[in-house]
Parts: C-alpha cells; sequence; structure tokens
C-alpha cells in the first residue's frame, strides 16, 4: 500500500482514499447550447493516457476533502498533490 | 560388455520435439488486412477471417508475445447470463462457438461447463437476480433461480449458513457456463490462422498509422512501415494509447485487474461462484489451483500490477464464504490492464477512419466472448457492415443515449 500525501493532513494510507478520475473538467458554461455529440463527450469521455495524468481524489475515511494529484498511471508514483483552487503543475 | 556400445547418451530417448504451432515469419511490406494485437481477439478475429471469409493476406501484430496481455492474465469464465437482449446476443453467440471450438480448432482447450453460481446477498440482490434470470429465459439462454439449499447442493462448500454478515439468500446458475485453458485458446486459434497462411508476428509495437485524407492506408511498426487495405485494434488495455495518435478519443479508462492462485489443492470446487456483493470469485482450475479474483483497482493504470489491499480484502470475503479455504496459501497473484467502459459493455464498430475498425471496451470479461467476437469482428471487415451481434455496441450509442449497462453483470463477476 503506498501513502498519499492529502494536502490538509499529511501522508495516509492508500485505503483511507477514494479515486475521482480526470481532474479539470469543467461544467460546461452553457449547457444548453450543447449538441448531443458535446454532451456524449462531457459525460462519458475521459483522456486516458499511459503516464503523468492529472486526477481528483478525495479523502474519504478524513477530512473527506477533494484534491487533485498528477500521477504516472505506469509507476503509479504521485509527482504533484494539489488543491482544487491551484492550477495543474507545469511538469512532468 | 555389450552395455557400452548401446550407450545411450541422457534424454536421448526422449520423443521428438513437439512441432511449433505457429512459423515467426518476417512481416512483409503490405497486407489486405492488418490486426493488431495478438490476443485472444486479435487471433479469433484472423481465424475466422481466413475461414469464414476466405481472407488470408492478414498479418496479427504483436509488440510482447502471443497472449501476454490479459488473454492469458485472465480468470477464464465463460458465461451469457447477461441482462440485456444486446448482451445476451454476442455471448450467446459465443457460448455456442465454444460448445464445439474444440472440434473447428482441432486442439485441446479443457473446455468445462461446470455451471457459475451468481450469489445473491441482500433483498436488492435478490430481485436483481430474479430479473436477470427472467430475462435470460426469454432470451433462451439456460438459467435458473437458486434457494440457499439448492446452491448447497450444487457447490457443498459454500457457507450458506445465515449467521453470515452477508447471508446467500440464493443464487442464479447458469449450467452451460465454465472455464477453459486460456493459453490452449490461444494457441490454438494461432495455429489455425498460421496453417491458413496468416502472418502472427511477435515483438512488432504499432507506433503510428500512415493515413490518406480520412483513410487508413498502413502502420508504423517497429519493424518498419506496413501497408494495409483494413487496420483492426484489438489492443485491449492500450488501445487509447493509439487511438490517441488519430486525435479518436474512445470512451475507455484502462485499470489493473488483478487475480490469484492457490497451491494445488485436491478436486473441493465442482462450479464457478461469483459474489458482486462481498467481492469475490472462486474457481478451481484442472490442476488443482484455486482461481480468485474481483473487480478492477480503482485508479487507472497501466502497469500490469495492483495494490494489495484490494486483494485483501477479496480474501477475507473468499474465507467467509468458503470456510474451507482458511488454510490455503496463496501461491501467485498478478494483473491485467483492462479497458473499462461507462456502460460496462465493449465498443466495437467502424471509425471515422476508413478502414479502420475499433475492438476493445471488453473490460474485465472479454474472455468468454472470444471466438463471438472474433467471428462477428470478422463479418465486419470482410463486408464492411457491422454483424448484428455487434451492431449495437458501436461508438455512437454515447451520443445517442442507447447504453447497455451491464454493471451489474460485469462489474465483480467476469
Ligand atoms: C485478471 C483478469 C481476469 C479476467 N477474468 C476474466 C474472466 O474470468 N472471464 C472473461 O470473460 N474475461 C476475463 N478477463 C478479461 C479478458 O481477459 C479480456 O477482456 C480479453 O482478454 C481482452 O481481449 P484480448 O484477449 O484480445 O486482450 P489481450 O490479450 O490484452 O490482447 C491485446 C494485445 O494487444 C497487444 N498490443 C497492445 N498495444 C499494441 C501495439 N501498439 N502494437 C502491437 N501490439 C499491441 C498487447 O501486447 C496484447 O497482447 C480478465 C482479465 C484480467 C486481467
Ligand atoms: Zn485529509
Amino acid at each position: 500500500m503506498q501513502l498519499i500525501t492529502c494536502p490538509y493532513c499529511g501522508p495516509r494510507e492508500e485505503a483511507e482514499f477514494h479515486y475521482g478520475g480526470q481532474a479539470h473538467v469543467p461544467h460546461p458554461a452553457d449547457p444548453g447550447s450543447l449538441s448531443d455529440e458535446e454532451w456524449a463527450h462531457h459525460l462519458f469521455f475521459r483522456d486516458n493516457p499511459r503516464g503523468p495524468f492529472a486526477e481528483r481524489w478525495v479523502h474519504a475515511l478524513g477530512c473527506r476533502r477533494w484534491f487533485n494529484a498528477v500521477r504516472d498511471t505506469v509507476s503509479y508514483r504521485f509527482h504533484h498533490i494539489y488543491r482544487l483552487d491551484q492550477a495543474r503543475p507545469e511538469t512532468p | 560388455m555389450t552395455t557400452v556400445d548401446r550407450a545411450v547418451p541422457p534424454g536421448a530417448d526422449l520423443p521428438e520435439h513437439a512441432d511449433f504451432l505457429w512459423r515467426n515469419p518476417e512481416p512483409k511490406r503490405s497486407y489486405d488486412v492488418v490486426i493488431v494485437g495478438a490476443g485472444g481477439h486479435g487471433l479469433a478475429t484472423a481465424h475466422y477471417l481466413a475461414k469464414n471469409h476466405g481472407i488470408r493476406d492478414v498479418a496479427v501484430l504483436e509488440r510482447s508475445w502471443l497472449g501476454g496481455g490479459n488473454m492469458c492474465r485472465n480468470t477464464t469464465i465463460i458465461r451469457s447470463n447477461y441482462l440485456w437482449d444486446e448482451s445476451s446476443a454476442i455471448y450467446e453467440h459465443s457460448l455456442k462457438l465454444w460448445e464445439t471450438l474444440e472440434e473447428d480448432l482441432g486442439y485441446p482447450i479443457l473446455f468445462s461447463q461446470r455451471g457459475v453460481l451468481n450469489l445473491a446477498h441482500s433483498l436488492q440482490d435478490v430481485r436483481d437476480s430474479v430479473r436477470r434470470v427472467e430475462a435470460n429465459k426469454l432470451n433462451g439462454i439456460d438459467a435458473e433461480w437458486l434457494t440457499p439449499d439448492e446452491v448447497k447442493k450444487v457447490c457443498p462448500i459454500v457457507n450458506t449458513s445465515q449467521e453470515l454478515r452477508y447471508p446467500v439468500l440464493g443464487a442464479t446458475y447458469q449450467p452451460r457456463a465454465g472455464i477453459a485453458r486460456h493459453d490452449y485458446v490461444a494457441w490454438g486459434f494461432a495455429r489455425r490462422a498460421d496453417e491458413a497462411g496468416i502472418d502472427i508476428i511477435q515483438d512488432c509495437a504499432v507506433t503510428g498509422f500512415r493515413t490518406a485524407g480520412d483513410r487508413i492506408t498502413g502502420v508504423r511498426t517497429t519493424r518498419g512501415d506496413i501497408a494495409a487495405g483494413k487496420v483492426v485494434l484489438c489492443a485491449a488495455g492500450t488501445t487509447t494509447v493509439l487511438t490517441d495518435m488519430l486525435g479518436l478519443r474512445i470512451p475507455v479508462q484502462s485499470h489493473p485487474l488483478q487475480a490469484l492462485v492457490s497451491e494445488l489443492l485436491e478436486p473441493v470446487h465442482p462450479t464457478v461462484v461469483m459474489s458482486n456483493h462481498v467481492h469475490v470469485y472462486v474457481s478451481q482450475a484442472h490442476k488443482g489451483e484455486l482461481v480468485m479474483g474481483a473487480g478492477v483497482d480503482p485508479y487507472n493504470g497501466y502497469g500490469q500490477r495492483g495494490a494489495f489491499h484490494v486483494i485483501e480484502r477479496q480474501m477475507a470475503a473468499a474465507v467467509e464464504l468458503f470456510p474451507v479455504f482458511a488454510r490455503a496459501h496463496l501461491l501467485r497473484s498478478w494483473a491485467g490492464v483492462v479497458d473499462v467502459c461507462p456502460d460496462a459493455s465493449p465498443v466495437v464498430g467502424k471509425t471515422p477512419y476508413e478502414g479502420l475498425y475499433l475492438n476493445c471496451g471488453w473490460g474485465t470479461g472479454g474472455f468468454k466472448a472470444t471466438p463471438g467476437l472474433g467471428w462477428s469482428l470478422a463479418h465486419m471487415i470482410a463486408n464492411d457492415e457491422p454483424h448484428p451481434c455487434i451492431a449495437p455496441f458501436g461508438l455512437d450509442r454515447f451520443v445517442t443515449g442507447a447504453l447497455i449497462d451491464e454493471h451489474g453483470a460485469a462489474g465483480v463477476a467476469h
């Protein structure tokens, strides 16, 4: 089990966290104007990279707060952990 | 002494080395059809292209070794008791092919129709299960609802005590379901395809595509460019790495899926038991290992390994359901990379690129589909039209909303 560093609580065991998939997917600014195709992409289509991935996590069995992380989907190593109000770090 | 001139070096009296099951040819510079991925789906598609359609100028390109992906990592459960008509059609088509596959391939695949039990542990489970049994019957699929006592008759080692935290309240039962030897299945298809003149090329990774406008004209590989009339993606967990190169978005997420086996035991487990609720499934392989697994690891991952706490929980569930396993030892665990779709159904169909066919999203349950999918995909490649069994599984369903939600039949159960 790896340790994940919650931005609010510090390092905790992975089993305390839940996964939330791709980060930085904004809600459509004008939902009424979306075509069926655009809705499909908003609802169902997500990036699935092999390598660094910006994604959401929640400290479900701790402070219950959401945060973002850049994690490598091959090594599973966390490169960055940052709050929801922070921008995605540039590298990697 | 006469024994001296009869001296035989050790091992010299062993039989001849078995023939190789397939050639390892150099890739040609061009083929009518190039299939990416020599897993079960790529190999079955190649076999049926030759057998059903007489299309033999085909290459199957594999970046590592034949069957080295999910094909030889899965837990080999075969069944067709899915909820919706669309799924019933493709999985039952496949199950019927399994029933004669050994003769078709002329190769032993140890297909054993020992039945599958899907346990129910809550009132909602019971309602959903009974509904699925009725839906299966309407589709002509063998399905029964069993009471806890009847479960005990089919599988005496299941703990049906009502004192459990999540007692067994009954189960769906498909007697024609079962297991097979996954590596033999891969080799059997490969041998037949090779005999038909199809080139299976291992150690050949596809690294890009050649296009002319919105037509696919070939692939770029680690062994040079190969021109192709048609290109078929059977790359399972790594499909989006390929489609990203074409700017084509596919709604799948790749997850680690783990499995484990115990040491070899005497035959104790006569069937296959799965529980969505307590999250584990178990069968016993022909050799005697208990084969176990459950759902995917939650995060996206291409690492072919998963987290320990995930399998620790599965083993807790296994021991509660099967107290007799408490002293068994685990021998090994491993993981594959499975491509999971939002509605737990596959994506098979044509793409915006002429000549490019897509087959992915089978997630945790595509082994059972191997012959049926291969048959239907070969039909689509030959006719440029989807076979009726796969027509509902195109990418357009995410736009029309005609999703095929199989989370109940495919979440934990494979
Ligand atoms: C642990 C586990 C348990 C499972 N249990 C079951 C079960 O009980 N029942 C069931 O029905 N299903 C099960 N599955 C799912 C099943 O294994 C898959 O759905 C199925 O194997 C996918 O089709 P495939 O065999 O063609 O995939 P794979 O064998 O993964 O084939 C894809 C191939 O493509 C190759 N490839 C990828 N990218 C490239 C490239 N760029 N160039 C060349 N080659 C490439 C890969 O190396 C791989 O060999 C399980 C899966 C796992 C991991
Ligand atoms: Zn926290």
